[in-house]
């Protein structure tokens, strides 16, 4: 590593620019900075990088294979391509691969990325060989939340906001391996009898729908969910005096979801059951 | 520390048994957590590394992993069951469903060697006589295919085919190993096999055991250190590696514990050389990786022996004790005023767990998913310790450094690759096996070293490497097998593999199965490798299907080759296209024979 303790800042180029940031600033932020739009679906704000889906990779001149640029920091005198042929190529891969085996409807952004790279997640299923799927059903287990792994990209945000990063649960972990693998419980138990104290920071987290609040899944079911009709209206949870705050975004007069913003310094983003479920006793539910 | 949350499912007595016998009284728990820096893993310390112990001994026990033994093992490691869950699930080895049966199961290994051995007729035997079969990838037995292996409930594990069944614990019972270059002079890395009785220390001093320790103890650290680099090893368990430059980083880490590790876990389809030397000369391998901790600083050692090799792990274990009742191992190692120590790991059942960051958190009690790198394992590596890992064939070269000087080492083999290299020849040849030769032998040499080739074709094919590795074609016999000779031709000499097919094998089968292996062995973390790998199979067989290529599946298979390359978190992604490709640019697919 070039970049030593004793600097403050490094300098690189990305795209042909010269960029200065702070040490340690990873080359996405990076890529912020130099005003360069990067496709994410693995990282966020505010859990730990785990680098897995490789739609943000970028070139760095030197290094063989491509980088990801959501978990590797900036170092002085990289050169970094984002837009390269390489760039593009794996990136359109990765949306295609993705696309070709669970269902991107509901995946925030996705959509503009796929047109972007004119990814076509179709060429692998052909009539004399159907391309396999994940091909889970929906868990309904409890009307709070729901499970659809079809729409399950293994981004791991739902295990780390579960575990290490947000609640120190650890109710559900990736089970099974390569294809074949899943986010379960232990055995696959359903979530009443597991560890889960529904908080709901894995719905908060996850970037494809496929955990998300039974009222949101009931809506869409009903084809009723209109999120461009939703207001969201911000308040303080008033369970107990840590103050987190609450968005509660509601549709017709009833609240459908409760999240909480992401640079909130307090929750960043993560509540517990009292915050993320409660409303539910203001419509007289359980 | 939080609580943990348990389903009401109870252990029977048998599994309480079994745990606690494989977690002993280490369950202490400690739960700090330490970040590893960007890497996003957070390893629990304490009694976690138990977790792959106690999984076996619940398995063994009753044939699966039960709710009940989960939950008791986890109550006792203090390990999330769901995590606990998505680690026994990783490995082939462990059921998490009742099988409703106690019976051993046999796995028959389908790998290319075995495939074309006639791997399918021996399963249709086996179920025709009521046997459990489980389709296996390659065994390391690929020298004596089809291939088998034993797992038994609440008895040991076998492998049919050797003939010590005894599990290395009786010398009388073990009759020596035969090699075809038995009693050649030259011989550096196999001298002692087939002549030394692995089960004895004794036997082992009387043909110069340890004394490339002593030499390195009176030697001193940083000339062993010095003699490797000058040596010019390089890794052997694929990437080529220079061994002095990691020794070296590791050994300027102060402050923290360190480890050496032992690179056991051999699952290259094709390989077994590192299994024939751990059974049959297993103190080389303690000896070797005892002058690895001393040389770079580290107390402690590890052996990471796959699941499939019961002989070799119980060898390793004899040779442990007996160097550990000798005060060669433990404080003051040897004499040398240091401690060093050894603990041997079993893998279960999957070939991602030797990539070395897939390895350590296999031994960590994770799943065994690799993690990009920087940080290498030298600043990052077992339980975020700076960590030398090597392979056993790279670990014994040091002995012979060690003894008779860089000079005398690189006497043999070429400039750029000294040194000679343990190949595993198999496949089409007469006298399949493991050959120790010198860097620089051609390929055409080496199949007449093995015999020639047997069957009624002629050459078809070799694939060099491994599965990892790539096919070469018939104007391939000049190639000189040397690192650098290797890599300019575009293809690598990897784990040595050199599987030789000829023109009556049906390559488009062969082929096939790589790619199905890849799906298979994929972690499943990354999605060009997880995908990647099921599409690129996919492919394959709409090809072997319609016996024909087509422009449009070309394109496919390009594609997703070039993802794979590039954006794989790991060499397992990035090499999971090579030999594919360079199958169907030879026209081994599609074209009948
Ligand atoms: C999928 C995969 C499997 C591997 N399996 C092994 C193995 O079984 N044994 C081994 O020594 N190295 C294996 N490696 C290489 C290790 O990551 C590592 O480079 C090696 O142990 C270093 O030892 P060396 O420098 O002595 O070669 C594997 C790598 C990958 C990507
Ligand atoms: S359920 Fe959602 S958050 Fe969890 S891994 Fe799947 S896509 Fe990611
Ligand atoms: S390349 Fe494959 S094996 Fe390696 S981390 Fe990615 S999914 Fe796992
Ligand atoms: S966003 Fe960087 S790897 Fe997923
Ligand atoms: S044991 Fe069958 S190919 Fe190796």
């Amino acid at each position: 590593m070039t970049a030593t303790e004793t600097e403050t800042t490094v300098s690189l180029t990305i795209d042909g620019r010269t960029v200065e940031v702070v040490a340690g600033t990873t080359i996405h932020k990076a890529c912020e900075a130099a005003g360069t739009d990067t496709p994410t679906l693995c990282w966020a704000e505010n859990l730990t990088p785990v680098n897995v889906c490789r739609v943000c990779v970028v070139e760095v001149e030197g290094s063989r294979a491509l980088v990801p640029s959501c978990a590797r920091p900036a170092e002085d005198a990289m050169v970094v391509h984002t837009d390269s042929e390489r760039v593009r190529h794996s990136r359109r891969m990765v949306l295609e691969f993705l696309g070709s085996g669970v269902d991107l409807d509901q995946a925030k952004d996705l959509a503009r990325w796929i047109e972007e790279y004119g990814a076509d997640p179709t060429r692998y299923d052909q009539p004399d060989l159907p391309a396999v799927t994940i091909n889970e059903p929906v868990r309904i287990q409890d009307d709070l939340y729901i499970r659809d792994y079809d729409r399950c990209v293994l981004c791991y945000k739902c295990v780390e906001a579960c575990g290490d990063d947000a609640q120190h649960t650890f109710a559900i972990a990736v089970a099974g391996r390569g294809f074949g693998a899943r986010i379960s419980t232990e055995y696959d138990i359903e979530l009443p009898d597991s560890a889960c104290v529904y908080c709901g920071n894995c719905i908060a987290v996850c970037p494809t729908g496929a955990i998300q609040f039974k009222s949101e899944f009931d809506l869409r079911a009903a084809a009723d969910w209109r999120p461009d009709e939703q207001t969201v209206t911000r308040t303080v949870c008033s369970y107990c005096g840590v103050g987190c705050n609450l968005d509660l975004h509601v549709q017709d007069g009833r609240i459908v979801k409760v999240t909480s913003p992401v640079d909130h310094p307090i929750t960043h983003g993560h509540l517990c059951i009292k915050g993320r479920f409660g409303w539910r006793y203001v419509h007289g539910g359980r | 520390m939080t609580d943990l949350h348990f389903t009401d499912e109870r252990p029977d007595p048998a599994e309480v048994t079994a745990a606690d016998a494989a977690i002993g009284d280490a369950a202490v728990v400690v739960t700090e957590t330490e970040r590893l820096v960007r890497s996003g893993t957070a390893r629990r310390r304490g009694s976690r590394h138990l977790l792959l112990p106690a999984l076996h001994a619940l398995q063994h026990v009753r044939g699966w992993i039960s709710p009940g033994g989960l939950n008791h093992v986890c109550d006792l490691l203090q390990v999330p069951p769901a995590e606990a869950y998505g680690v026994a699930t990783f490995y082939e080895m462990f059921r998490t469903d009742d099988p409703g049966h106690t019976d051993p199961v046999t796995h028959v290994c389908v790998d290319a060697a075995c495939q074309i051995a006639g791997s399918e007729a021996l399963i249709a035997e086996l179920e025709a006589f009521g046997t459990h079969v489980r389709r296996s990838p390659c065994l390391g037995q690929c020298e004596r295919g089809p291939a088998t292996f034993v797992q038994s409930v609440a008895a040991p594990d076998f492998v049919p085919a050797d003939r010590d069944r005894t599990m290395g614990t009786v010398s009388a019972d073990a009759e020596p190993h035969v090699i075809s270059q038995q009693g050649d002079p030259s011989l550096r890395l196999l001298k002692r096999v087939g002549v030394v009785d692995p089960t004895s220390l004794d036997s082992y001093r009387t043909h110069g055991g340890y004394e490339a320790l002593a030499r390195a103890i009176t030697m001193g650290p940083d000339a062993v250190i010095e003699a490797v680099a000058e040596s010019g090893l390089s890794g052997r368990g694929g990437a080529a590696f220079p061994t002095g430059v990691k020794w070296r980083a590791v050994a300027a880490e102060q402050g923290r514990p360190k480890h050496v590790v032992a690179n056991c876990d051999e699952s290259e389809p094709g390989t077994f050389k590192d299994r024939v030397v751990m059974e049959n000369d297993p103190f080389s391998v303690v000896e070797a990786l005892t002058i690895a901790g001393l040389a770079t600083g580290a107390e402690s050692g590890w052996i990471y022996v796959r699941g499939e090799y019961p002989l070799a792990a119980a060898r390793l274990l004899g040779a442990i004790e007996q160097a550990r009742g000798a005060g060669l191992l433990g404080p003051d190692a040897a004499g040398s005023g240091h401690t060093f120590g050894i603990e041997i790991r079993r893998g279960a059942g999957a070939y991602i767990c030797g990539e070395e960051t897939a390895l350590f958190a296999s031994i960590e009690g994770f799943r065994g998913e690799p993690r990009s790198k920087p940080p290498f394992p030298t600043t990052h590596g077992l339980f975020g310790e700076p960590t030398a890992i090597n392979n056993p064939e790279t670990l014994l070269n040091v002995l012979d450094i060690v003894s008779h000087g860089a000079d005398e080492y690189r006497s043999r083999g070429t400039e750029q690759s000294p040194g000679t290299k343990l190949l595993c020849l198999s496949g089409r040849v007469a006298r399949p096996g493991v050959y120790e030769v010198e860097f620089g032998i051609t390929l055409g040499q080496v199949l007449e070293l093995a015999g020639g080739l047997t069957g009624s074709g002629e050459l078809r094919a070799v694939l060099l490497g491994g599965a990892a590795g790539s096919f070469l074609g018939p104007d391939s016999l000049d190639l000189a097998l040397t690192i650098e000779d290797t890599r300019a031709a575009g293809t690598t000499l990897g784990s040595g593999v050199v599987m030789v097919f000829t023109t009556d094998v049906d390559m488009t089968p062969v082929v096939v199965r790589i790619a199905e292996f890849f799906r298979d062995e994929s972690c499943g973390q990354c999605v060009p490798c997880r995908v990647g790998t099921v599409r690129q199979h996919e492919t394959l067989v709409r090809m072997q299907r319609a016996g024909s290529i087509t422009d449009e599946r070309m394109v496919l298979v390009d594609d997703i080759a070039r993802v794979m390359v590039d954006a794989s978190i790991c060499g397992l992604g990035q090499s999971a296209a090579s030999a594919v490709t360079s199958a169907l640019s030879l026209g081994l697919i599609g074209k009948p024979a």
